[in-house]
């Protein structure tokens, strides 16, 4: 039998991606991939696994699911995000760290906190096949990931390993601080001179809102409106994920992950690479202040944002298995409910 | 020709040559694009071109932009010429009423005859300036002046794949069901685009698309061989 996660209730919105598929702008094909790559990869860095292994990516509301293998290394990564054991007594086992899972388990992915979304990893992946290269779902399109859609109740997620690997537990000893407050930083351009003095100037000087209208193709932002100079239309050009076009209406539209990959209204600015994480994970209402850097310090802050990822990683300290293998057991058998899992 | 650089952060490098959708401009882009791709400069992720630019996603933790930009530099003056094969599809179309929604009120809107506006558009051999906006778009131009109008005033929700559409100076087909405010004369029976296919869009930018006018009947043939993956688009090698 074909080992799996079993989906019991989908969550919000939640899909298989890796870190993107690239190669295939020039046919219009976005790049999708995790919103979040920060919270991506720490998953699969807990996990054991590459930083491309497909993970999944759980918008706003987690999914329930169910082992269906002999066992299975688990960890999330993301907010507050952690996975609850479902049963008799519900038991939280954490986040930001691995563990162990079994056979007919079932656990929720609960709580993401201030964040818009959470990686849940498995050792060795998931096993879907690469669509044009990249694992990544892009929903709009039908196609990449598990059928090219949000999983559904009743899928079964296939797994590439049967059963955990021998290994000790790795863990944060705390969650990475939230980022709801941070600056994003943003380069002007491509098509500053599109706006009025008086626009550059409000981008970086007053707050913005993450608007309701948000998926993975991008947010609108609620604040002050932003004026053209002249024309709101350009001639189509090519779109970076971080972008910031304006329409006519004036209201901004930040480009994520599954944008377009040409557009024709003016782009004020562009949000820095090593930023793009922190807006994937803001959610509808969250505060947005911009702050302008020039592309060398873009460039110099992506290496440093690469070195704390790298230095977060050291950082993982072994921890104690979640109630070990036979607790583990004893409690599928409801012998037992609640043991002290006291590292959980 | 004088090139501008623009930045988009630190993801990306915009080669622009102009401001308009113009055949000299986009053979400078089309080029430029090949001579990128041929290099394969370190840590370019990709490149996109566009009517008039040439984008140029890269890795800032692999390159930088002013090393980027100092070899597209040099890529530009490089008189090399890459030869990439540019192919002429002959794409069938049925322009009958139940496959052109729109093709009465483009005829009001430009003052022609229905007739007289399928005989322009199926009368023009199209170059293909880009792919955009969904997988597999294909903007080609240009249309006959007679045939320019702006988008419609009230975009559709859905558009079904096929669709063969104009605004302003261009003709497009719809390759997914997608949302869309151009005007739909016609359709076509073909796939244009294909995860299982190497590229996965079927026109290339630089390529040059004809029309072909099929009725009702043939329509359903052919779209029944494509859905049967038995049908291929005709084409042919164009000289460089």
């Amino acid at each position: 039998m074909t080992s799996a996660l079993k989906v019991v209730a989908a969550g919000l919105h939640t899909t298989v991606q890796d870190l993107g598929r690239y190669g295939y702008q020039a046919s219009g094909v976005p790049v999708s991939g995790a919103l979040d790559a920060f919270g991506h990869r720490f998953a699969n860095r807990l996990a054991g696994n590459a930083d491309n292994a497909p993970t999944l990516e759980i918008l706003f509301h987690g999914p329930t699911l169910e082992v269906q293998a002999d066992s299975v290394r688990v960890a999330v990564a993301g907010g507050e995000a952690e996975i609850e054991l479902l049963g008799d007594r519900p038991l939280s086992l954490g986040g930001w760290r691995s563990m162990v899972l079994h056979r007919n388990q079932v656990f929720r992915v609960s709580g993401l906190g201030d964040a818009a979304c959470c990686y849940l990893a498995v050792e060795g992946g998931f096993a879907v096949e690469p669509c044009l290269g990249s694992a990544s779902t892009y929903a709009r399109g039908g196609f990449g990931g598990f059928e090219g859609r949000a999983l559904q109740a009743g899928d079964l997620v296939p797994l590439v390993r049967d059963h955990a690997s021998d290994r000790a537990e790795l863990g944060l000893a705390e969650p990475p601080p939230s980022t709801r407050e941070q600056p994003i930083r943003l380069v002007l351009g491509p098509q500053q001179d599109y706006f009025t003095d008086a626009a550059l100037e409000r981008l970086v000087r007053e707050q913005f809102s993450v608007s309701k209208h948000a998926d993975r193709m991008g947010m609108r932002l609620d604040g002050p409106t932003l004026a053209h100079r002249d024309s709101y239309n350009i001639v189509s050009d090519g779109i970076a994920t971080g972008a910031i076009q304006v329409p006519g209406s004036g209201q901004p539209i930040l480009l994520l992950v599954d944008h377009q990959t040409t557009g024709g209204y003016p782009k004020i600015a562009t949000v820095i690479a090593a930023d793009i994480p922190v807006v994937g994970r803001r959610k509808p209402g969250d505060p947005i202040r911009f702050a302008a850097v020039d592309v060398p310090e873009a460039e110099r802050l992506r290496r440093e944002a690469e070195a704390e990822f790298e230095v977060l990683v050291a950082r993982l300290a072994p921890v104690k298995p979640v109630g070990g293998l036979d607790a583990a057991r004893l409690f599928d058998m409801n012998l037992i409910s609640g043991v002290v899992f006291d590292d959980a | 020709m004088a090139v501008k650089f623009l930045a988009s952060a630190d993801s990306a490098v915009i080669v622009e040559f102009g401001d308009r959708a113009d055949r000299a401009i986009s053979d400078q882009v089309l080029a430029l694009g090949d001579r990128v791709r041929a290099l394969a400069i370190a840590g370019v992720v990709e490149v996109v071109p566009t009517f008039r630019s040439l984008m140029v996603h890269y890795d800032p933790l692999r390159t930088s932009a002013q090393d980027l930009i100092a070899a597209i530099e040099k890529a530009l003056a490089s008189q090399s010429v890459f030869d990439r094969k540019r192919r002429l599809w002959r794409v069938p179309i049925c322009y009958e009423r139940d496959f052109a929604p729109d093709l009465e009120s483009v005829a009001r809107a430009t003052k022609l005859a229905t007739d007289e506006v399928v005989r322009l558009h199926a009368g023009t051999r199209y170059h293909v300036y880009m792919i955009g906006f969904v997988p597999g778009f294909p903007y080609m131009g240009d249309l006959a002046d007679a045939l320019v109008l702006p988008r419609r005033v009230d975009p559709r929700i859905h558009v079904p794949p096929g669709s063969v559409s104009i605004a302003t100076t261009q003709t497009a087909i719809y390759p997914l069901d997608s949302p869309g405010g151009w005007h739909l004369i016609g359709t076509t029976p073909i796939q244009l685009f294909d995860v299982h296919a190497e590229p996965p869009a079927l026109f290339a930018p630089g390529d040059a698309v004809e029309f072909e006018p099929i009725d009702a009947r043939a329509f359903a043939q052919i779209r029944a061989a494509t859905e049967r993956r038995d049908y291929r688009v005709e084409s042919t090698e164009l000289a460089a």
